[in-house]
């Protein structure tokens, strides 16, 4: 039984005098304990919203989350707001993109890891402030019980992301949500976070979903990928199929677009003509045929379904790459 | 800190010294002054220069200047033109009254301002938060001394609720300790004048808070919304905190910040406001003072004194600020 199952995860946005924006259109995808899965895909195409839409974290105004998020046979979206609280942070971690804007500015950083624990585990303060040194510990922070006392604008970009992962992780969830957690960082701290993840993960077997735009780091950490345009998965497989053999032609296009060390140099890197802003609804056929190299007649006037396909993976193409060319 | 607060006690006095030399060449620049005023038109020339070389203005101005300068490193401001006692026996007669009347508009517009505008900025676009938007715009909108008889007219006159005017009903028999009269009541245990005092200050001091509560309610409203929208906020809130954690550990203490600031400036302006008030409800403080100080004769030593204490109050005002925001805020606090 899977930990997570996201079965037709839809937002809409409404907006005064403007049409509704379906941001995550009919979106399902399942987590079992300990694996991660990737959500991947370019700016908007409603990865972010999806997370907060998992967490109960949108806005509480001006927009309709319909579907179903299981987790452990509850559903998030119709549990009481109480009882979703109690979840948050105890049973789900969540890490967010921007470190320093995430972390609350006048709070000592001691105060911001110990407070999970004192809300989930009924620890005292001082207990509480003796673990979230611990904690900072475990996360690489050198120094924990001077930093318990100093505050976010005193420590580094990748200290702050240390200091997230280890408030997410200060009650052992079942499940964290990182979403683009490396984003704001440099390329050599990138990598420490991405190492520490990994090997937090891997210890604890915390099940992870790992949101990205990033194909660098799903080729590090995840076991299965879910590929995400316009609101919808588009593809869906292992993380060596995808690689190896991309069956629809927006992640072949994306893979393509990777600068290779070996390739020729004065080549021109590949890019996928076009922009987000060229689709159209999914309810008139798929919306990457603007963009798309292979499109044919067939993609255009009615919805794609997802089809399964190969070792569990699944794919929403009328005419996707054949599997020769693709490899 | 020290060094923060000494720095800001050297800039005080800079700063006063500038404002003493301003005012006192900007007072003897105007037409007129306490010599016509005292005497009148039909005064004749050897009363006159009598008068002139009795209070010194025979002499140049840089001696005049420079004796003021002395004097008032001394703390002597010299006597009043009007009455003759001393400056500082006048203004230490009324500035307590003006205290208690300022003191008690800002409990009044803090304590209500602060709760009215958060509780807006929860109830964003709902009855109450555009409620709130246009009653605040009307508070701020009506002149003090519009409203100040507006409401002495409705409440002493057609309604025989609260007294007229004065501070404390004629007869009363009050020890006066700190000329804080509900102060006092409360220090000689004479309950009933300190209830009496009370029940004088709750229109004058309604009057006075109408324009700052106003303001402070927009301005928490406001900041609470942009705070409500921040990430850390976020992340609060995926820690699954309860919903009053997050308001007073993570939402009201970031809001301050801007409600601080507003709160220093409506207090520094609340002088100009004690003036209106204290005019409308016959209050006798600082307000009073300075218009019969201008229009009585130009009584120069008095509105000298009276526009440094103004000036001392609106720089201490501001350090206050500048402190509790370094409380409030790390980033702020100096290394």
């Amino acid at each position: 039984m899977p930990l997570l199952d996201v079965r037709d995860l839809a937002v809409v946005f409404h907006r005064k005098g403007a049409v509704p924006v379906r941001a995550v259109d009919g979106v399902s995808f399942t987590v079992e304990p300990g694996q991660t899965v990737g959500l991947v895909g370019e700016s908007g195409c409603g990865k972010s919203v999806t997370s907060l839409a998992i967490m109960g974290l949108l806005p509480r105004r001006g927009n309709t989350v319909t579907g179903e998020v299981r987790f452990e046979e509850a559903d998030l979206l119709t549990l009481r707001p109480q009882d979703l609280r109690d979840r948050r942070g105890r049973d789900i971690g969540m890490i967010f993109q921007d470190p320093l804007s995430s972390l609350n500015p006048v709070i000592p950083l001691g105060l911001q890891v110990a407070e999970v624990l004192e809300r989930h585990r009924g620890r005292t303060r001082q207990a509480a402030l003796r673990e979230a040194g611990g904690l900072l510990d475990a996360v690489g922070i050198p120094d924990p019980t001077r930093r318990l006392k100093e505050f976010p604008h005193q420590l580094s970009g990748g200290m702050r992301q240390r200091a997230l992962i280890a408030i997410a992780l200060a009650c052992r969830p079942r499940l964290l949500i990182a979403d683009e957690p490396t984003t704001a960082l440099d390329v050599t701290i990138q990598a420490q976070i991405l190492t520490l993840l990994k090997d937090l993960v891997d210890r604890s077997g915390t099940a992870l979903v790992m949101i990205t735009h990033d194909l660098g780091v799903v080729a590090g950490l995840c076991d299965t990928v879910n590929v995400l345009y316009a609101g919808k998965v588009v593809e869906r497989a292992a993380r060596h199929d995808l690689f190896a053999e991309p069956r629809h032609p927006y992640t072949h296009g994306l893979l393509q677009s990777v600068p290779r060390l070996d390739a020729d140099r004065g080549g021109r890197l590949h890019q996928i003509r076009g922009s987000v802003s060229d689709n159209i609804p999914w309810s008139e056929g798929c919306a990457f045929a603007p963009r798309c190299d292979r499109v044919i007649d067939a993609c255009i006037g009615e919805t794609v379904p997802l089809e399964p396909v190969r070792r569990g993976g699944a794919l929403r193409c009328t005419n996707p790459v054949p599997q020769e060319v693709a490899a | 800190m020290v060094r923060v607060v000494s720095r800001r006690l050297v800039q005080l006095g800079v700063t006063l010294i500038a404002l003493m030399t301003l005012v006192f060449f900007w007072l003897r620049s105007l037409p007129g002054g306490p010599v016509d005023a005292l005497l009148g038109e039909r005064a004749t020339p050897q009363t006159r220069e009598l008068l002139i070389q009795a209070l010194g203005y025979d002499q140049p101005i840089w001696v005049q200047y420079g004796r003021f300068l002395k004097n008032v490193v001394t703390g002597n401001f010299g006597n009043s033109i009007r009455t003759g006692e001393p400056v500082t026996d006048v203004i230490s007669r009324a500035f307590p009254a003006t205290v208690e009347l300022a003191v008690a508009a800002i409990i009044i517009a803090v304590g209500l301002g602060i709760p009215l505008g958060y509780l807006a900025a929860r109830h964003r676009g709902r009855l109450l938060d555009n409620a709130t938007i246009i009653v605040t715009l009307i508070g701020i909108s009506i002149p003090i001394f519009f409203l100040g008889y507006l409401l002495k007219d409705w409440l002493t006159q057609d309604i025989h609720f609260f007294p007229p005017s004065g501070r404390i009903s004629t007869g009363t028999d009050n020890t006066d300790v700190t000329g804080f009269f509900v102060l006092d009541g409360l220090l000689t245990r004479e309950f009933d004048a300190s209830a009496d005092a009370l029940w004088h200050l709750v229109l004058p001091a309604v009057t006075l808070a109408t324009i700052p509560l106003a303001i402070i309610v927009r301005i928490t409203r406001a900041s609470v919304l942009d705070v409500l929208d921040e990430d850390y906020v976020r992340t609060a809130d995926a820690k699954g905190l309860r919903d009053a954690t997050i308001r007073k550990r993570h939402v009201l203490r970031n809001a301050m910040l801007p409600v601080v600031t507003t709160v220093g400036l409506q207090t520094g302006a609340l002088l100009a406001g004690a003036v209106l008030t204290e005019k409308v409800y016959n209050w006798g403080g600082l307000g009073t003072l300075i218009t019969d100080s201008i229009s009585g004769g130009r009584d120069y030593p008095v509105l000298q004194a009276l526009i440094l204490l103004a000036a001392v109050v609106f720089i201490v005002v501001n350090l206050l600020v500048d402190l509790s925001y370094a409380v409030i805020d790390p980033r702020v606090r100096v290394q």
